[in-house]
């Protein structure tokens, strides 16, 4: 009896054992492992958090978002009053995200490009000034870049009193520490006319850099494509717009009692934030786009050089194409950088999603759990939008092998 | 610097994690404790502010150390939890707090789909504009096409907003996180005018360069009560805040005060005076407190009159009147259920 128990024993040991040193089977039971640890987290997280939401007597639920919100926001790219919901007061804060990080992701491209291209200009001062530049803006926190900005535009540029006299540009412009203030453009109808010529514009031009790379192709003659490009989607709308007796109005601000009236303003949070986001990371951008230049070898300059194409040309056609594969992954991840540290908007209040959705709609209603996981949501969202975004133009522009 | 968000998100988490926050005796809880986790607000002149040594002072502070005072018997074993309008509910909700007492109005919400309790009211405000007096504006519907700061998360926004579309005039609000940060944005010209509890506004104009130079707007646009507040479910801790407001009501109408308590306290002929300072019955064991708890809180911060005029009366910079919050015998709505 007890020799069969030892035996089987020793089976059932040298089995387990076995299946321990089978590397397959290894992995797979270390994943089931890992997937019941991960459930049971995230089941003890959920229990609790309910077990918790009950015993302070508070219930889940998201009615609240389609109960008037009463209060009110300074910049909304929809219409918005105190009385709409809490939904609509979320989607103003969500349009005012993308604002800032679709303008910071425009700037910090621009600049970016620029800064690392003139790191590797072989002119000292321009290389030195760009290598300080960046070298100052990413070793500072991004919050401090922002409250810096915003105390710069609130204490040193003037009160809209002071700035409708001194700080102004023809009467139409206007300084101040509430913001810039521009004339606001209000369209006749006959405006649609320069509109459609804009689509016309594109659309030829469009075709013409397909006709010209055919005819480039075949015969080898190359047109002057940026030129014509110009000519086609600014020239046209212009004459067009001209001809039909420039059918538009402008609303000026105007300073009255307290302050503009009238016309467009950019706030001094949007500006901070905006400024902010888009220097910092402008900084990353440079030395990536440095080192997606320096990853093309020498050898790529000198073999385009040997056939006798310019150097502009070869930048275009030969360098830039290899250097985006090096410096789009890395761009991808700063995009999704600035987006998320657009949220530190809350530390000026900047009426982001943050500060509308998951701040005054938290307060006002007493929901952490509820509006803190639809925030946590869109961010996700928005994040997984730009990563996929740029993966597909990352295969487009990867290198083709033959 | 800012953390609202952050303490959003980790009051939230707290939800998630925490060991079930919310445990039914708060009081015995703070007594095993040995220390009261008092909310306060993050920085008012007058009602909670740090002096220059980092020790929390105020009105406000002070009904804290009278909480410890009646709990603990000993007023300086308070930790105070500065908290912004936007983070007091969750950090209380959450038990990070045993108590707020910080400037909150009592509203229908907060009160019972907020979830807490609130069990008095130490000061009878209403939300006040304040304005430079160079803007030379008179009345607050003169207003129209202004810049408002405003602290975001408090009932303060909601009224503001309430009150410019009622009298269909236009602004633009500037949401601020704290108090001090509407000092900076104000002083530096971001608004035009600043809205918030008429008692807060009397205090930040004290620490202006030259309060002389601004005005409050007579219009008084709300009721703000502003008292003290626990989490719901919990009565017998909510009684305790109820009765230590109530004693330092009731000492003032009865001439107890931090100078004279311990001689009252060897017995008097008034019988209400014995009660409440433990000399006969025993309303002291009924919340589960020492018998001499009033005599504590008295000798600690003295009565309602003596907290008022320390830090915000007429002789402070904040120099606040009385006014609503005279005790009824004199015409304000101070009033105190009896002590028996």
């Amino acid at each position: 009896m007890n020799t069969t128990t030892a035996d089987h024993d020793m089976e059932g040991r040298s089995a387990l054992s076995k299946l321990w040193t089978n590397r397959e089977a290894r992995s797979v039971i270390l994943q089931i492992l890992t997937m019941a640890a991960l459930i049971g987290f995230f089941a003890f997280i959920l229990t609790n958090a309910v077990a918790n939401l009950a015993a302070v007597g508070k219930t889940f639920s998201y009615d609240f978002l389609g109960e008037p919100a009463s209060y009110d926001i300074n910049q909304s790219l929809i219409d918005y009053t105190s009385r709409d919901t809490h939904l609509r007061a979320g989607v103003v804060g969500l349009l005012n995200t993308g604002l800032v990080a679709i303008c910071g992701i425009v700037l910090a491209t621009v600049l970016g490009f620029i800064l690392g291209v003139l790191r590797l200009s072989p002119n000292f001062l321009l290389n030195k000034i760009s290598y300080v530049f960046i070298e100052f803006t990413r070793n500072v926190p991004v919050l401090l870049h922002i409250l810096l900005i915003h105390g710069i535009i609130v204490h040193a540029l003037p009160h809209p009193k002071v700035a409708s006299t001194e700080y102004n540009l023809a009467d139409l412009f206007f300084l101040s520490n509430r913001g810039v203030f521009a004339p606001k453009p209000l369209m006749e109808p006959l405006f649609w006319a320069t509109i459609i010529a804009f689509v016309v514009g594109v659309g030829f031009t469009i075709w013409f850099r397909r006709h010209a790379k055919k005819v480039q192709d075949e015969t080898g003659k190359i047109y002057p494509v940026f030129w014509i490009s110009v000519a086609a989607i600014i020239g046209l709308p212009v004459i067009v717009f001209f001809i039909t007796g420039a059918p538009i109005n402008w609303d000026v601000p105007e300073f009255q009692r307290f302050n503009f009236k009238g016309g467009m303003v950019v706030l001094p949070e949007f500006m901070a934030l905006w400024l902010a986001l888009s220097l910092y990371t402008a900084a990353f951008i440079g030395e990536i786009v440095r080192a997606g230049i320096l990853s093309v070898s020498h050898g790529q300059w000198e073999a385009a050089g040997a056939l006798g194409i310019r150097r502009g040309r070869i930048l275009n056609l030969v360098i830039i194409p290899q250097a985006l594969r090096v410096i789009i992954p890395p761009l991808t991840s700063q995009y999704l950088n600035l987006t998320k540290n657009s949220s530190l908007a809350i530390a000026i209040g900047y009426m982001d999603i943050v500060a509308t959705l998951g701040g005054i709609s938290l307060m006002q209603t007493g929901k952490e759990m509820e509006t803190m996981i639809l925030v946590i949501a869109v961010y996700l969202v928005i994040s997984l939008m730009i990563s996929a975004f740029m993966n597909w133009y990352n295969k487009r522009i990867k290198l083709v092998e033959r | 610097m800012k953390k609202t968000a952050f303490i959003s998100a980790a009051a939230a988490a707290v939800m998630a994690f925490g060991a079930t926050a919310a445990s039914a005796a708060t009081l015995d809880d703070v007594k095993a404790r040995g220390e009261l986790r008092c909310v306060v607000s993050t920085g008012l002149a007058g009602f909670a502010y740090t002096d220059s040594a980092g020790v929390y002072q105020g009105f406000d502070a002070d009904f804290c150390r009278a909480t410890a005072a009646a709990v603990l018997g000993d007023a300086s074993k308070v930790k105070f939890v500065p908290a912004t309008g936007k983070t007091r509910f969750t950090i209380l909700n959450s038990g990070e707090g045993d108590v707020l007492w910080r400037n909150t109005t009592w509203t229908f919400v907060r009160d019972v789909d907020v979830k807490l309790t609130f069990v008095g009211v130490n000061y009878y405000d209403g939300q006040g504009f304040m304005v430079p007096k160079s803007l030379g504006v008179k009345s607050a519907k003169d207003l129209d096409g202004a810049t408002v700061c405003i602290q975001t998360g408090t009932t303060t926004e909601l009224n503001l907003a309430d009150f410019f579309r009622t009298n269909k005039i236009k602004y633009e609000p500037v949401p601020i996180e704290t108090n001090d940060e509407s000092r900076t944005n104000y002083l530096a010209g971001r608004c035009d005018v600043y809205t918030t509890d008429a008692s807060g506004l009397a205090a930040t104009r004290s620490t202006f360069p030259n309060p002389k130079d601004h005005v409050i707007l007579p219009e008084i646009i709300s009721k703000e009560p502003l008292g003290p507040a626990v989490r719901q479910g919990d009565d017998a801790w909510g009684d305790t805040i109820r009765w230590v407001l109530n004693a330092t009501l009731a000492a003032e109408e009865l001439g107890i005060t931090q100078a004279n308590v311990a001689e009252l306290a060897k017995g008097t002929n008034n019988p209400e005076i014995n009660r409440m300072l433990g000399t006969e019955g025993d309303l002291g064991a009924m919340l589960g407190l020492q018998k001499d708890w009033v005599v504590k809180v008295i000798s600690a911060v003295g009565n309602y009159s003596e907290i008022f005029e320390r830090h915000i009366g007429p002789s402070t910079p904040i120099a606040l009147e009385r006014g609503l919050n005279a005790l009824w015998t004199q015409g304000g709505l101070q009033y105190t259920p009896p002590f028996r």
